[in-house]
């Protein structure tokens, strides 16, 4: 008796038996447990692969991208929360509050929409959306992104080379610059027409610098299509440069002899320069820009983060800028 | 009254016994003494003290659940942190210059009590401003700091007007009223003009950057009135003296 006691077959009290549905369900329930715990597992496995296919939010049209080949096209870092991305940036045609744009950008028209590509080009073109879509293979990117604000952000972006675009419409030899000229409808974008800016938003680089295979011309994140606020339907990512140096909701590209007048440089010569390159060692006149926030992972109370010298690919772009003097080209 | 200097009889505590004087006659004769004016009775004190305090608590529990990941704050906390705290320090600047006029504009000396507490608020809240700056902008590196005050021409214009009114918060006790002298401490504490434009044009620098005016506007609206219309008093009291005490409880 006292054996069988310590077995636990025998209780002396009623309370202590399990009841029969429960021990009829203990399979069940480990069973469940077993999954759960393999799903856990599998979820750390696929965790590695997920990082060229970040979880889609769900929320728009999906945008599938296979991760980048381009050297340092990913960043290792932790991708910046999907409502943070699309609910805390600048686009100034929805407003200046940067919670605007996700406010406003809901009367953007992206469908139909075409990007005109001319200039100084063999084979200007005038192209739809969908072209665009189809022209080179998507590529999920994962970038830094630098606000000259002095907040960053890690962002997965969908697109591919602006170099593919490039080859296939053939800069002539007075090629030397390209100018991003963004949408500008007073219509679907309620600050335009106010005096904050010229309008449309103008964006420049120098031809080298389009041609670099890290500047991105970019049609979704998240594995997803841009939401309005982010620039849809397409728009450039340059990621060694601060963010307004990426134009949204771009209908022209054009290819020019002289340096484009840019919207930032036109409103405050002085503090936004053509290059506009991330630099640590240049500051804002004012403000500093050796430090940053980035948005939801430092605490409030934590030590901003150093910013890199472009803003970490310096690796890769640092050469297109050899001789220059920064602090005179900045 | 309305633009002459403000009278110290007028400072809190002071003015307890004017409003205790009040109370007594009533101003509906001998029936109101049962129920107290709002203003009057004990209680509304710690009310306004504690609704002033509601948006201090309202950020400091989003600062603290923000360190937790619960973000009440939006995607930036620290600059919603720094903004907020300027705004509230601005709304309580026109609070606090909006007593005088109510007081006059609807008879109501009573309001006068609350006058030192709203002030002390605009201090308080402009302190918090500095700290989240100096913490949440500049990791509280003193040398920073230092070199950032000069740097930038609007937190240069925010130190003066907050030292100007730490110089108010000081002396804003009812003995620091003998020590100084009623008239010297009425030039002193003057100074909330000053501290009003500065606030400003502490603002109006920093948006400048977006050149985004709307708020700022508003804002200005409202100080230019407040002072604009003691100014206006003032040219009317030394041009026709003799309707200028009417308003005086």
């Amino acid at each position: 008796m006292h054996l069988l006691e310590n077995r636990g077959f025998v209780h002396p009290h009623a309370s202590e038996i399990t009841p029969r549905d429960a021990y009829l369900r203990r399979r069940e329930l480990l069973a469940r447990f077993a999954t759960g715990a393999a799903g856990l597992a599998l979820a750390g496995w696929a965790g590695r692969e997920a990082l060229a296919q970040t979880t889609r939010p769900n929320k728009l049209a999906a945008l599938p991208g296979a991760r980048s080949a381009v050297a340092g096209a990913v960043t290792m870092e932790k991708p910046t929360a999907y409502v943070d991305v699309t609910g805390y940036n600048n686009f100034y045609e929805f407003g200046t509050d940067k919670d605007d744009p996700a406010k406003n950008a809901h009367t953007l028209k992206t469908r139909p929409w075409t990007v005109a590509v001319e200039g100084e080009v063999k084979k200007p073109k005038v192209f739809d959306i969908d072209e665009l879509l189809k022209l080179s293979p998507m590529e999920e990117r994962i970038y830094r992104m630098r606000c000259v604000e002095g907040w960053s952000m890690v962002v997965p972006w969908v697109g591919y080379s602006l170099s593919e675009l490039i080859k296939r419409v053939e800069p002539t030899g007075n090629a030397k610059y390209v100018e991003f000229v963004t949408q500008a409808d007073p219509k679907t974008m309620p600050f335009v027409g106010s005096r904050v800016l010229d309008w449309p938003y103008v964006e420049g680089l120098r031809l080298d610098e389009a041609m670099h295979p890290l500047a991105l011309l970019t049609f979704g994140l998240y594995g997803e299509v841009l939401p309005n606020q982010n620039g849809a339907p397409v728009r450039m990512v340059l990621p060694w440069k601060y963010g307004f140096k990426s134009g949204k909701s771009i209908v022209k590209i054009r290819f020019v002899e002289k340096e484009p007048g840019t919207a930032w440089n036109k409103a405050a010569r002085n503090e936004y320069g053509f290059y506009s390159n991330v630099n640590p060692n240049v500051d804002h006149p004012r403000w500093s820009q050796a430090t940053e926030r980035r948005i939801g992972e430092d605490n409030i109370f934590a030590k901003k983060r150093p910013t890199l010298m472009f803003n970490g690919y310096e690796a890769q772009v640092g050469q297109l800028y050899a001789g220059m003097d920064l602090k005179k080209f900045y | 009254m309305r633009g002459t200097p403000v009278r110290p009889e007028l400072v809190e505590g002071l003015v307890a016994s004017v409003g205790q004087r009040f109370d007594r006659l009533g101003p509906n004769g001998a029936g109101a003494r049962r129920r107290k004016p709002l203003l009057l009775r004990p209680l509304a004190k710690p009310v306004l003290f504690v609704a002033c305090l509601l948006p201090f608590a309202w950020l400091l529990y989003g600062a603290i659940s923000s360190v937790y990941g619960v973000n009440t704050l939006g995607a930036n906390p620290a600059e919603t942190l720094i903004r907020a705290t300027g705004d509230w320090t601005l709304r309580f600047l026109c609070i606090t210059l909006a007593v005088t006029p109510l007081r006059q504009w609807f008879k109501q000396p009573s309001l006068a009590r609350f006058r030192r507490m709203l002030g002390l608020f605009t201090f308080f809240y402009a302190c918090v401003h500095f700290l989240c700056y100096s913490w949440l902008d500049m990791g509280l590196v003193f040398d920073d700091i230092v070199r950032d005050i000069p740097k930038r021409p609007f937190i240069l214009v925010g130190t003066s007007a907050l030292l100007l009114m730490t110089a108010l918060a000081l002396t804003s006790f009812n003995r620091a009223i003998k020590w100084l002298g009623a008239a010297r401490w009425q030039a002193l504490h003057r100074a909330i003009y000053a501290i009003a434009l500065l606030a400003i044009l502490h603002f109006f620098w920093m948006r400048a950057a977006k050149h985004n005016f709307a708020e700022v506007a508003v804002y200005a609206a409202i100080i230019t009135g407040l002072l604009g219309w003691r100014a206006w008093g003032r040219w009317r009291d030394r041009t026709q003296p003799a309707v200028s005490s009417s308003s005086t409880p």
